[in-house]
C-alpha cells in the first residue's frame, strides 16, 4: 500500500475500523445504557468528519484508480456523514422509546454509511458494485429493525428483493460495459471510448448504461421503478426512513452521476430521452400520488420519489455539454436541500409517532400550532422547502435546477418541473393548514436530541440558502475531470 | 458439426430448461433443485471457457453452500408446497415488456453474430491451468486488495445482519 | 476437441435469455424464496457472459468478477433468508401478496 493509496482510503478505513471496534464495545455496554454505544457511534462519525474536512481540497488516486479523493467525493462524503451524525442522535431517544435498544444498529448504520462513501470515491464499476451492497445490506436489516413487528419485517423483505433484483440489473449492466469495453475501470472506459474503435460493442455499451440505469433506479426510487417505496419507507423505523430517504438516494446519485458524468459523457446525449422521461414521470406520478395520502410516511415517502425527479432533470440537462458543470452543481445543491429538509421533516414526525405506528396520520398533526408552536414552525419550514417557497433552501434548490434545465434547453422539462412543483403545495401546505387551523390535542416527545435534530436543521433550512454556489461549481468541476 | 458444438447444445438447453423448471414449479424443493441443475450445467460452461476455479467455485459455492441452505430454509419452514395462484394483474404488462426489452436485446446480439466478425474470432487464450489460479490469486492480493477486503467486511455484515434478524431477544416473543 | 471453438455471441444469447427468465420469476412469482432464487439466476446469466466475455479478452477481471459476484451473493442469501426466516416466525406465511399490513 502506497501513500496516496493511505491518503485515499483514510476517512473510509478509520470508519470501518471504528464500526468493527463499536460492534466489539458494545458487547459489554448494558442494555440501558446503549446511550454510550450512540455517543461512541457519533465520536466515530466525527472524527470521520474530521479526516475528511481536513483533506478537503487535496486530490489523490489509490488502488491503481479504483479509488479517487477529490472534491466530489469529499463533498458527498460530509453530506452521509453528517445525514449519519443526524441519523444517531434522532436513533437514540426512538430506539428508547419504541423498546428497540440494540447497539448493532450503530455498527450497522456505520457500516451503511462506509458503503455510500466508496460509492462516492469508487472509479471502478467493481468497487461501485460492492460499496451498493455494503450500503444496502445493512439497510435492509436496519428496515427490519423494528422486529417482531410485522409491518417492519415486511418493509425489510420488501426491500431486500426489490434491492435484489435492481443489483442484477446492475451487474448484467456492468457485465455488458465489460464486454463492450474489456475493462471496468472508468478512467480505462474514456481511453477506450475516446479512441473510438468500439465498432459494434457499442450497442452493447448503451444497453449496459441503461441496464445500469434501470438499477439506480431502484435505488433513488424514480418512477417506474418505485413501488417499493412507499411500503418501506412506511413500515421501517422511522429513523431508518429518514436516514435510507437522504442517504440511499444521495448515494444512488453519486453513483450515477460518476458513472455517467466520468464515463460515458458521448453516451448521455444518446440517453437524454430516457432520462428526460424517466424525471418527468418521477415528478408527476410520485406528486400526484403524494395528495391522495392520509398517512404522514407515506406522503413523504411518495414525496421523496418526486424529489428525485427534480433531481434526475439535472441529469438530464446535463446531455447539453455548455450546462454540464451546471446540471452537476445543482443537481448536489439540491441534494443537500432535500437531505436537510428531508432530515427535519423526519425529526418533526418522529416527536408526534407513538408506539405500534399510532399517531402517523395526518391528522394527528391537528392543534400542533397551538400546543407546540416550535415543532409546528419548524414544520412549516420544512413544508415550504419542499414545495420551493421563500425564506427556505427548498426554494434556491428549485431556482438552480429550472435555471440550469432552461440553460440546457429543456424548457419543457423545467415547465412540467413549476407544474408539479405547484401540485406539491396542496398536499405540503394541507399538513400546515391541519396543524394550525384544525383542533387537537397531539401530544409532542419532548426528548433533547430530537427536538435539536429539529431546531438545527430548521435553522438550516432557512440559513444555507446563502451559501455560495461556488462551492458546488468545484465539486462538479471534480467530477469532470 | 463438431463434439463441443453438440456439448453446448444440449447443455444450454438443459439450462433453459431448468430455468424454466424454477419459473413454473409449484413446489419450492423442485424449483430449488432445478436451478441447482442449472447452476451445475453453468459450472460446465466455465469449465469450456477455461476458467476451472471459478467452476469449482460455483459448484462448491452456489451448487453447493447456498442452495443447500436454501433447501435447508425451505424444509425448515415446511413451505415446499405453493398454493396455487395466478400471475399478478398488475405485474403482468410490466413483466411482459421487460422480457421484450430482454431479448430484443438476445435477438440483436443474434443479428450481430452475422454482421460482426469480430465477436466470431479466435477468443484469447486462457491457459487451463493451474498457472492460470496462481496469477488470479495474485491478483487479488495486489490489483484487486481493495475490493478483496471489501467483500470481507461485506460478510462481516451479512452475519451481524443474520444475527439480528433472527435472535431470540428474551422475554419477547420472535 | 477444441474447447474454444463456440462463439461468444452463442454464450451471450444463452445468457440473455436465462437473465430475461430470472426477471421474468421474480416479476411473476409471488413465493418469496422464488423470488430471491430467480434473482440467483439473474446473478449467474451475468456471471456466464462475464466469463464469456474474459476469455474473449484474453483476461482475468472477469473471473475476479465473478469471484466477488459470488460473494456478494452468499452474503445476500445470507440476510435475505434470515429475513424470510423471521417474517416466517410472524406470519408463517411468506407470500409477498399476503403482505396487507402494508398498502401497496
Amino acid at each position: 500500500m502506497t501513500q496516496s493509496d493511505l491518503i485515499t482510503i483514510l476517512p473510509l478505513l478509520a470508519l470501518v475500523v471504528w464500526a468493527c471496534a463499536l460492534l466489539l464495545v458494545d458487547l459489554f455496554i448494558p442494555k440501558g445504557r446503549k446511550g454510550w454505544t450512540a455517543l461512541l457511534a457519533a465520536a466515530g462519525l466525527a472524527l470521520t468528519m474530521g479526516l475528511t474536512l481536513a483533506q478537503a481540497g487535496r486530490e489523490a488516486s489509490g488502488f491503481g484508480g479504483m479509488l479517487r479523493l477529490d472534491g466530489f467525493s469529499t463533498f458527498l462524503n460530509v453530506l452521509f456523514l453528517g445525514s449519519g451524525l443526524l441519523g444517531v442522535a434522532v436513533a437514540y431517544g426512538y430506539l428508547k422509546r419504541m423498546d428497540l435498544e440494540r447497539g448493532e444498529f450503530y455498527s450497522l448504520l456505520l457500516f451503511s454509511i462506509t458503503g455510500m462513501m466508496l460509492m462516492a470515491q469508487a472509479a471502478d464499476l467493481i468497487v461501485i458494485f460492492l460499496a451498493l451492497e455494503l450500503l444496502s445490506i445493512p439497510l435492509y436489516v436496519l428496515a427490519a429493525f423494528a422486529r417482531p413487528r410485522a409491518d417492519s419485517e415486511e418493509a425489510g423483505l420488501k426491500y431486500f428483493l426489490l434491492g435484489a433484483f435492481s443489483t442484477g440489473f446492475v451487474v448484467y449492466g456492468i457485465t455488458l460495459v465489460f464486454g463492450a469495453t474489456g475493462t471496468t475501470s472508468l478512467a480505462k472506459i474514456v481511453e477506450v471510448l475516446a479512441a473510438g474503435s468500439l465498432g459494434t460493442g457499442s450497442l452493447l455499451l448503451t444497453i449496459g448504461a441503461a441496464l445500469i440505469l434501470v438499477g439506480f433506479s431502484f435505488k433513488v426510487a424514480a418512477v417506474p421503478f418505485h413501488m417499493w417505496t412507499p411500503d418501506v419507507y412506511q413500515g421501517a423505523p422511522t429513523p431508518v426512513t429518514a436516514f435510507m430517504s437522504v442517504g440511499a438516494k444521495a448515494a444512488g446519485f453519486a453513483a450515477l452521476m460518476r458513472i455517467f458524468v466520468m464515463a460515458f459523457p458521448s453516451l448521455s446525449a444518446d440517453l437524454t430521452p430516457v432520462l428526460w422521461a424517466l424525471a418527468a414521470l418521477t415528478m408527476f406520478i410520485g406528486n400526484i400520488i403524494a395528495i391522495s395520502q392520509t398517512n404522514i410516511k407515506r406522503m413523504l415517502a411518495y414525496s421523496s420519489i418526486a424529489h428525485a425527479g427534480y433531481i434526475l432533470m439535472a441529469l438530464v440537462a446535463y446531455g447539453n455539454p455548455a450546462v454540464a458543470a451546471d446540471s452537476v452543481a445543482s443537481a448536489l445543491f439540491y441534494l443537500v436541500a432535500y437531505a436537510v429538509t428531508s432530515f427535519g421533516a423526519w425529526s418533526v414526525v418522529m416527536s408526534l409517532e407513538k408506539p405500534d405506528a399510532k399517531g402517523l396520520e395526518i391528522n394527528d398533526f391537528a392543534g400542533l400550532g397551538r400546543r407546540n408552536p416550535l415543532l409546528a414552525a419548524a414544520m412549516t419550514i420544512f413544508m415550504l422547502s419542499f414545495t420551493g417557497m421563500p425564506p427556505t433552501l427548498g426554494l434556491v434548490g428549485k431556482f438552480f435546477l429550472f435555471r440550469t434545465a432552461i440553460e440546457g434547453g429543456f424548457i419543457g422539462l423545467a415547465i412540467i418541473g413549476v407544474l408539479t412543483s405547484l401540485i406539491s403545495a396542496y398536499y405540503y401546505l394541507r399538513v400546515v393548514v391541519t396543524m394550525y387551523m384544525r383542533e387537537g390535542e397531539p401530544q409532542a416527545e419532548g426528548e433533547y436530541w430530537l427536538t435539536f435534530t429539529t431546531v438545527v436543521t430548521a435553522l438550516a433550512t432557512v440559513v444555507l440558502q446563502f451559501l455560495p454556489a461556488a462551492l458546488f461549481a468545484l465539486a462538479a468541476g471534480a467530477v469532470l475531470k | 458439426m463438431d463434439l463441443t458444438l453438440i456439448l453446448f447444445i444440449i447443455l444450454a438447453v438443459t439450462a433453459i430448461a431448468t430455468a424454466l423448471g424454477l419459473l413454473i414449479s409449484r413446489n419450492a424443493v423442485y424449483a430449488a433443485l432445478f436451478l441447482v441443475m442449472n447452476f451445475a450445467c453453468v459450472a460446465i460452461f466455465y469449465l469450456l471457457l477455461g476458467a476451472p476455479f471459478i467452476a469449482m467455485a460455483q459448484v462448491t459455492v452456489y451448487a453447493g453452500a447456498i442452495m443447500v441452505l436454501f433447501l435447508f430454509v425451505i424444509m425448515l419452514l415446511g413451505a415446499e408446497k405453493l398454493p396455487k395462484g395466478d400471475v399478478l394483474p398488475v405485474q403482468r404488462p410490466l413483466a411482459i415488456g421487460a422480457a421484450v426489452i430482454l431479448l430484443a436485446e438476445a435477438v440483436i446480439l443474434l443479428v450481430q453474430r452475422f454482421q460482426s466478425t469480430a465477436m466470431l474470432q479466435a477468443p484469447g487464450t486462457v491457459e487451463n491451468s493451474m498457472d492460470s489460479l496462481r496469477e488470479m490469486s495474485g491478483l487479488l492480493f495486489t490489483e484487486y486488495l481493495l475490493p478483496f477486503e471489501v467483500t470481507s467486511i461485506l460478510l462481516l455484515v451479512a452475519m451481524v445482519g443474520a444475527i439480528v434478524l433472527t435472535k431470540q431477544e428474551k422475554g419477547t416473543r420472535g | 476437441m477444441n474447447f474454444g471453438s463456440i462463439p461468444l455471441t452463442y454464450y451471450l444469447v444463452l445468457s440473455a435469455a436465462l437473465f430475461t427468465m430470472g426477471a421474468l420469476g421474480v416479476l411473476i412469482r409471488r413465493n418469496a424464496l422464488i423470488i430471491f432464487m430467480s434473482v440467483e439466476l439473474m446473478l449467474n446469466a451475468a456471471n456466464l457472459a462475464f466469463v464469456a466475455f474474459a476469455r474473449q479478452y484474453g483476461v482475468f477481471t472477469g473471473q475476479l468478477f465473478v469471484f466477488f459476484v459470488m460473494t456478494v451473493a452468499a452474503a445476500e442469501v445470507a440476510v435475505g433468508l434470515a429475513l424470510i426466516v423471521a417474517i416466517f416466525r410472524t406470519k408463517h406465511s411468506i407470500d409477498v401478496d399476503q403482505m396487507s399490513s402494508l398498502k401497496g
